[in-house]
């Protein structure tokens, strides 16, 4: 189902997108699905669904192995979509792509395997109070293995982390800043390039959680410099399963592997091994061989509508949706920085956010209602939880009326 | 609204979830416990005070959740005051299996409460509701334990 929408409310060209996304033409409890929870997991346009499933029917077969036709199809396949990610973030080399299986996976790999070899005990890193909780958890294991020291920049009342409230934390023993582009529960965007630039200067490493950036805002890890970058095929309409780390070359060769087995070595001997060259020291194991296409599959797909273009139409969209909801009385935002991707979290006076995710549910609106996995961050704001509704290129004005209308349905409802 | 969201949220519950009942502290209370449900972070402390023939002469709660969180803590509290802490517990396991679409065991002796509570039954349609309504029970038969801490996952 294509909703109606009026020219002036879309940006040229982004408007048709809607239909390549066949779940959305599926009825939700008997209504056209509004999804406005892409911020968890996006859908998938059909192109992604079809080179998934092209894998399967016309090349599939393990890859860096098999010395025949299919394996040699599928291999190319596979490392076809590297050089596709490495075009996408425009990295240097696309030995520099390694693929995980998502981004918690990237930053498990960094932090086990920079973070063990490079950290010593009372080293320092740099974490902000919006992080996910894949980028603390994973430092707290370090710290309990390595004594290291994370130091947390504080959140501002309206959601931001000003530079300087990282760079007042710098000292002689910061060593790694690990940051999210764009905070899940938020929205706020951080200047990476000038964090990068501050760290460099004291010679710490800077690691970027892009899972919620890549499918916003276009993304240059050699403009912006960092030394890491991490993302997940399924928040940028790509597949479940696969994910990547952008690692600088120099770094990656001075790492030691994370997880050993098949594909990672050049030789083994029951005396020593010997690993095998970039990318894949990194990647033991088989991988996920069908969804590496099907991700160069959703980053052809959003390179082609632009990355630009998707982030001016769902800047329109945000200031639709923030202007529409700020109406509404008793719907407080939670994240109002100036400089901030497609996502609202809200709370409603005296609603819990569990009850607003159930009425919505009904009126076939899908939001997340929770902690979005950033527990510290609901402490900070001193809420159980907060609704949050995320958009993605597909969704438009019709999307942000329907969740206003039933979150005035929730109002009615609980007499709020 | 729809049928089955009113099926949810009866007006009982959102009265309760509204206007909780013995929703304070007790000061003397002999036993008590804190839950939590990790899924959504809602927590929920139950103060129990039991006499010395096993009877709970009063019992509250403290904390916020969602409307079906708060409303059953609130009939709970209702339903369990003047019980001794073994009926107590066999109220919970009939409650929990209503919650979950099973059957009461306990035939005819709590009718009365069991009747109360089914307003709560609506949740057997939503699992991922299931613990907002048991929150409290777990919470409770934790006090009545002495398990100072739960968690519903
Ligand atoms: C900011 C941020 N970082 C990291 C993650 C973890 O991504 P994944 O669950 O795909 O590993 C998420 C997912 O919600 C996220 O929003």
């Amino acid at each position: 189902m294509i909703i109606t929408r009026t020219e002036a409310d879309t940006v040229a060209g982004i408007e048709s997108a809607r239909a390549d996304f066949p779940i959305l033409s599926r009825p939700v409890r008997g209504r056209p699905l509004v999804y406005l929870d892409s911020g968890a997991s996006a859908q998938k346009p059909q192109v992604v669904i079809d080179a998934e499933s092209t894998v399967y029917s016309t090349q599939y077969a393990n890859i860096h192995r098999g010395l025949y036709y299919l394996s040699e199809r599928a291999t190319e396949a596979y490392e076809a979509a590297r050089r596709t990610v490495q075009r996408f973030l425009n990295a240097k080399h696309a030995h520099e792509i390694i693929f995980t299986r998502n981004t918690t996976e990237a930053i498990n790999l960094v932090a086990a395997s920079y973070g063990r070899k490079f950290l010593e005990p009372g080293d320092e890193i740099v974490l902000t109070g919006f992080e996910h909780h894949s980028n603390i958890v994973p430092w707290q294991l370090l710290r309990e293995e390595r004594g290291v020291v994370i130091k947390v920049a504080p959140v501002s009342d309206n959601g931001e982390v000003p530079l300087e409230a990282i760079t007042g934390l710098f000292g002689p023993r910061t060593r790694l800043v690990s940051v999210a582009h764009m905070s899940n529960v938020l929205g706020t965007i951080l200047p990476v390039a000038e964090i990068v630039r501050a760290a460099h200067a004291v010679g710490a490493r800077v690691l970027v959680d892009g899972a919620q950036a890549v499918s916003h805002l276009p993304v240059d890890v050699q403009a912006l410099d960092v030394d890491f970058y991490a993302f997940s095929g399924h928040k940028i309409y790509g597949p479940s399963g696969i994910g990547a780390l952008y690692g600088r070359e120099d770094l990656l060769n001075a790492m030691p592997p994370y997880q050993g087995g098949g594909d990672m070595i050049a030789t083994v001997r029951f005396e020593k091994s010997t690993w095998a060259p970039l990318p894949h020291k990194f990647e033991a194991g088989p991988p996920a061989i069908a969804q590496g296409p099907a991700l160069a599959a959703a980053l052809d797909y959003v390179s082609g509508i632009g990355m630009a273009r998707i982030a001016r139409h769902e800047a329109d969209l945000l200031e639709y949706a923030t202007r529409q909801l700020s109406a509404v009385e008793g719907v407080h935002i939670v994240g109002t920085a100036p400089e901030k991707g497609a996502v609202i979290s809200f709370v409603i006076d005296d609603v819990h956010p569990h009850d607003i995710a159930q009425i919505l549910d009904n009126a076939g609106v899908a939001i997340r209602a929770g902690h979005h996995c950033a527990q510290p961050l609901m402490q900070r704001f001193d809420l159980p939880a907060t609704a949050r509704a995320s958009f993605g290129l597909y969704n438009n004005r019709a999307d942000v009326d329907a969740l206003v209308a039933a979150v005035r349905k929730v109002k009615e409802m609980f007499g709020a | 609204m729809s049928d089955d969201l009113r099926d949810l949220y009866q007006e009982v519950i959102l009265d309760h979830g509204r206007h909780p009942r013995n929703r304070r502290m007790i000061e003397d209370a002999n036993h008590f416990a804190h839950g939590e449900n990790p899924l959504c972070g809602d927590q929920l402390t139950v103060f129990l005070k039991v006499g010395p023939d096993g009877v709970i002469k009063d019992v509250s709660f403290e904390g916020r959740g969602c409307a079906i969180s708060t409303a059953s803590a609130s009939l709970m509290t209702e339903v369990i005051v003047g019980k001794t802490e073994a009926e107590a517990q066999k109220l919970f396991e009939d409650f929990h299996a209503m919650a979950t679409g099973g059957e009461a065991h306990s035939g005819d002796e709590f009718e009365d409460e069991i009747d109360r509570l089914t307003v709560l039954a609506g949740v057997r349609d939503y699992p991922v509701r299931v613990k907002c309504a048991t929150l409290a029970w777990h919470t409770l038969a934790a006090a009545i334990k002495d398990e100072q801490k739960v968690t519903t996952e």
